[in-house]
């Protein structure tokens, strides 16, 4: 079965003048039609750096030094993602008032989505605007449309960033940390909203976030990264049954949640290693608990433990 | 190698720009304390004979209508010319920022009344304000400098305010509070470092306008007189010979006053790289 | 014993145009010595507001605050900073990058309330506090000359709490402390305060929406909801038996890691306004999923449940 989106062994360098950032290095990842995948890891993971890449958005730092991005099958390029961007790959971002523009009414700025890429104008502009106003849930939508964003709370501005992204029916959508400042009723209302409208469609997802808990809650699989590697990627229930990486396991295991007290969350030592020098195969060794001698082959094994289930260490749990 | 003195380095390695900024004004603070003492001529001492010659290699700047060594006039000139600018900016700065960050902090009436202030300042053009002075304190140097000190105040009234009312609500200005900092010392030391950086460009930019400022005073006879050096002056004088082809007497005062201000402008961004601790890596 | 802190009917009102938004409306509690309380609610609940009192940056409109005895919400903010409590109360901010001055090395940043609030110093004796501090948190004495520019969310986390503990505190209000920083370094701090706290017997009033962090670190939990405490107790009152039903939404909200999307208490409608709010009404009637009709009528006052547990509610354990 073909995936809607595949990233085939990615790397990505940023050249700045303090040297070549190593930010992505074979990344590979597939996303099927309706699915939503989640990419977890912390700061500096490369997780937003990969969504950029993907959406064609990067920095303008940014080298593609090897791999691919395919969309239906077909390699992106910088034309075709101009195209595709808006159509029928969108994305929404953390900290939505500032991702909105502040001096345009929202119902134009929808408008001006479907004006591109969509082709209506006027009338039916105005109308199909409203009408996604009130498919992502905000009451009033008539009136609404007339506001601007700060005229609006934060959970409002994601609404309108959602009815932005989703106004021409893309088929992938990457959310990259959407509700983190939301306060947790409104993220549960905006996931919900994503996740039926996705349903709806058969919309594929692309879930970026540091919180554990929301991509269990929400993703069908979730891909771990740390500092610009993939470390592993499984259905969800089989990543937290039976994490393989020791770096996922940490991550579970230093997450605050009901059952464990403050003595048992386990702090992951080190920090990440810089990106801009030498850097082992495996960049999680500095910190890992399992590290030995066999962690040093180049290239770091890619393991399958289970279906659908890959690991890149050379010691999986 | 104290960490300021690295940092200091490493701005001026960056940008050869700066370095060549820097190095302009240290040689006019160099001129400014020593020029009277190194010129070759008595900048004041006339010899109709030779009056109006081209330059030569006596005389490298020619010599004007009173036959005076033009260059040692134009070196002597940048003293009067730096004491003023220097003075006028630094009333400015003191004033308008003490303003800009009281009306900035306190908001409401009291930041209207600074900026009815300001506004009002803003209205009148430098010309007619320095007349105003001077027909009602008489004309000498120090009204000049006050007439462009009030000029330029709106400048750093204004950015000082802007500056000051957007970190009003920063959390660390809360901090301070909560550290047992009144009014004063928030605005003093923990305000005033921070809007320092944007400030440093309008200090810079504003020493400029200031020497044109009092050049174009002296120019129309406010403050600076005759026979004393000055820059204005000379751009004045020479201005009645480039007509009838003595062109050397407006140049060079000229070209010096220009490579002065522009020194001054691109000063601006080397000392906000420097005072700015963001930029240090 | 008596209690460190004692707020009863706090309030505060903000005009707006002709009308009033009740940010804080008659709240009380107590929190005593060594003890780590927890303030939970969401945007637009007040609990900045109430903070902002509690430091005495703001003045309340109405109700009193007694610090070790104390009545300290009667004189004017601006006066406060003179006063002893100044150093008695102190705060640690959400976001480390906005409450450090930018133009302060780490160092400047501890020292500052040291030399403000503490004294007298010598050169080295505050040099030497200053360490001892930086020991406390886990802060490496070289990273002391950094500017905040150039430090990691984490280290500036720590200079935040190392300058709120410099004053000897005791009362630490902390204003989501780990929000900004990542899950990893969260672990650490929240143990190094929890650890902190049990040495140095300062009570902690901590503010979040993040329930299991609170659920770790706290002896007890308010919930704030427009204005108003809706449900108090300790922390397994609150988390295991919750009363309000806006508790158990937020409660019901918070994702596990167990992946299941559970009993999900949904909120319809949007929250009532805080300005010129009925008087009669509850805060909560019209986006509860349950309620009645007293509860437009009638104002619930907060109901004992047993033990520490407090409600203000109607339907107080009905059955969403």
């Amino acid at each position: 079965m073909s995936a809607l989106l595949e990233i085939d062994n990615l790397s990505l360098d940023f050249r700045t003048r303090g040297g070549t950032i190593r930010a992505l290095e074979q990344v590979s990842l597939s996303v099927a039609a309706g699915e939503t995948v989640g990419v977890v890891g912390e700061s500096g993971s490369g997780k937003s750096v990969l969504s950029f890449a993907v959406m064609g958005i990067s920095d303008a730092a940014a080298r593609i030094t090897a791999g691919h991005v395919r969309f239906e099958g077909r390699e992106l390029h910088a034309a075709d993602l101009a195209k595709l961007r808006g159509a029928e790959m969108a994305m929404i971002f953390q900290n939505p008032r500032v991702a909105l523009n502040p001096i345009r009414a929202v119902g134009k700025q929808i408008e001006d989505v479907l004006r591109r890429h969509a082709g209506v104008n006027g009338t039916e502009a105005r109308h199909r605007a409203v009408e996604m106003l009130s498919k992502v849930r905000i009451p009033d939508p008539e009136r609404r449309a007339a506001a601007y964003p700060f005229e609006m709370s934060g959970g409002m501005c994601q609404r309108v960033m959602i009815a932005l992204a989703l106004a021409c029916s893309p088929k992938l959508l990457i959310a990259d940390e959407p509700t983190t400042g939301l306060d947790v009723t409104t993220q549960a209302a905006i996931m919900d909203l994503i996740g039926d409208l996705a349903r709806e469609t058969g919309m594929s997802t692309i879930l970026i976030t540091h919180d554990l808990g929301l991509a269990a809650q929400r993703c069908d699989r979730i891909a771990v990264m740390h500092a610009g590697h993939l470390v592993e990627v499984a259905a969800t229930s089989d990543l937290f049954d039976r994490p393989a990486h020791p770096y996922t396991r940490k991550l579970i295991a230093t997450t605050p949640r009901p059952s464990v007290g403050l003595a048992d969350l386990e702090p992951i030592p080190g920090s990440l290693p810089d990106l801009r020098g030498v850097l082992p195969p495996c960049r999680y060794s500095q910190r890992c608990e399992r590290y030995e001698a066999i962690c040093e082959t180049t290239p770091l094994p890619r393991v399958d433990v289970g279906s659908a289930h890959v690991v890149h260490c050379a010691r999986p749990l | 190698m104290s960490a300021t003195t690295r940092h200091i380095r490493y701005v001026l390695a960056e940008n050869p720009v700066t370095a060549l900024a820097f190095a302009g004004f240290a040689l006019l603070i160099i001129l400014a304390l020593i020029g009277p003492d190194i010129v070759p001529f008595d900048p004041l001492a006339s010899a109709t004979d030779n009056a109006l010659h081209p330059p030569t290699w006596t005389h490298p700047f020619g010599t004007d209508h009173l036959g005076r060594d033009i260059l040692s006039r134009v070196v002597v000139a940048t003293r009067i010319d730096m004491q003023i600018s220097i003075a006028a900016v630094a009333l400015s700065f003191v004033f308008g920022s003490t303003l800009g960050l009281v009306g900035g902090w306190y908001g409401g009436a009291i930041d209207r009344a600074v900026g009815r202030l300001v506004d009002t300042i803003m209205a009148f053009p430098l010309f007619v304000l320095a007349m105003g002075i001077v027909a009602a304190l008489g004309n000498s140097v120090a009204n000049i400098v006050y007439a462009t000190a009030i000029i330029n105040l709106p400048f750093y009234a204004r950015m000082a305010r802007t500056e000051t009312s957007a970190r009003r609500e920063a959390g660390f200005v809360e901090a301070a509070r909560l550290s047992g900092n009144g009014d004063g010392r928030i605005l003093l030391f923990h305000l005033f470092p921070n809007i320092l950086p944007p400030m440093m460009v309008q200090i810079s930019l504003n020493l400029g306008y200031a020497i044109l400022n009092a050049a174009g005073l002296s120019f129309i006879g406010l403050g600076v007189r005759p026979p004393t050096p000055e820059w204005g002056i000379m751009v004045a004088e020479g201005a009645n010979y480039i007509v009838s082809g003595e062109w050397w007497v407006a140049l060079f005062p000229g070209t010096v006053l220009m490579l002065a201000v522009f020194c001054f402008n691109l000063l601006g961004d080397g000392l906000r790289d420097i005072v700015d601790p963001r930029r240090r890596t | 014993m008596t209690a460190l802190l004692d707020v009863a009917g706090l309030c505060r009102r903000f005009p707006v145009g002709k009308r009033t938004l009740h940010a804080v409306d008659g709240v009380s509690f107590d929190i005593a010595p060594g003890e780590a309380v927890g303030l939970v609610g969401e945007s637009g609940c007040g609990k900045s507001t109430l903070v902002r009192m509690l430091t005495r940056v703001l003045d309340p409109s109405e109700g009193s605050i007694h610090f070790d005895g104390r009545e300290i919400g009667q004189s004017p903010a601006a006066r406060f900073t003179r006063t002893p409590e100044r150093a008695l109360i102190q705060m640690v901010f959400q976001d480390p990058t906005d409450s450090l001055n930018p133009r302060f090395t780490a160092f400047d940043c501890i020292a500052d309330p040291l030399l403000r609030l503490k004294g007298p110093w010598t050169r080295d004796s505050l040099a030497a506090r200053v360490h001892e501090l930086a020991g406390m948190v886990g802060l490496p004495v070289p990273l002391l000359g950094r500017f905040p520019h150039q430090l990691s969310g984490g280290q500036k986390a720590r200079v935040g709490i190392a300058r709120a503990l410099g004053p000897e505190p005791r009362l630490l209000i902390l204003d989501e402390p780990t929000s900004a920083l990542d899950v990893s370094v969260q672990a650490v701090v929240l143990r190094m305060l929890d650890e902190l706290r049990h040495r140095l017997g300062v009570s902690y009033l901590f503010v979040s929406h993040d329930l299991n962090v609170v659920r770790l670190l706290c002896d007890r939990v308010m919930v704030m909801y427009l204005g108003k405490l809706v449900e108090t107790g300790t922390v397994a009152e609150v988390f295991d038996h919750a009363a309000h039903p806006y508790t158990r939404a937020l409660l019901s909200a918070i994702p596990g890691l167990d992946g299941t999307l559970g009993e999900r208490v949904r909120l319809t409608g949007e929250p009532r306004s805080p300005i010129d709010p009925s008087p009669n009404a509850c805060r909560f009637h019209g986006r509860c999923p349950i309620g009645e009709d007293r509860c437009a009528e009638h104002m619930p006052v907060p109901q004992d449940l047993g033990g520490r547990h407090r409600v203000a509610c109607h339907l107080a354990g009905g059955t969403p």
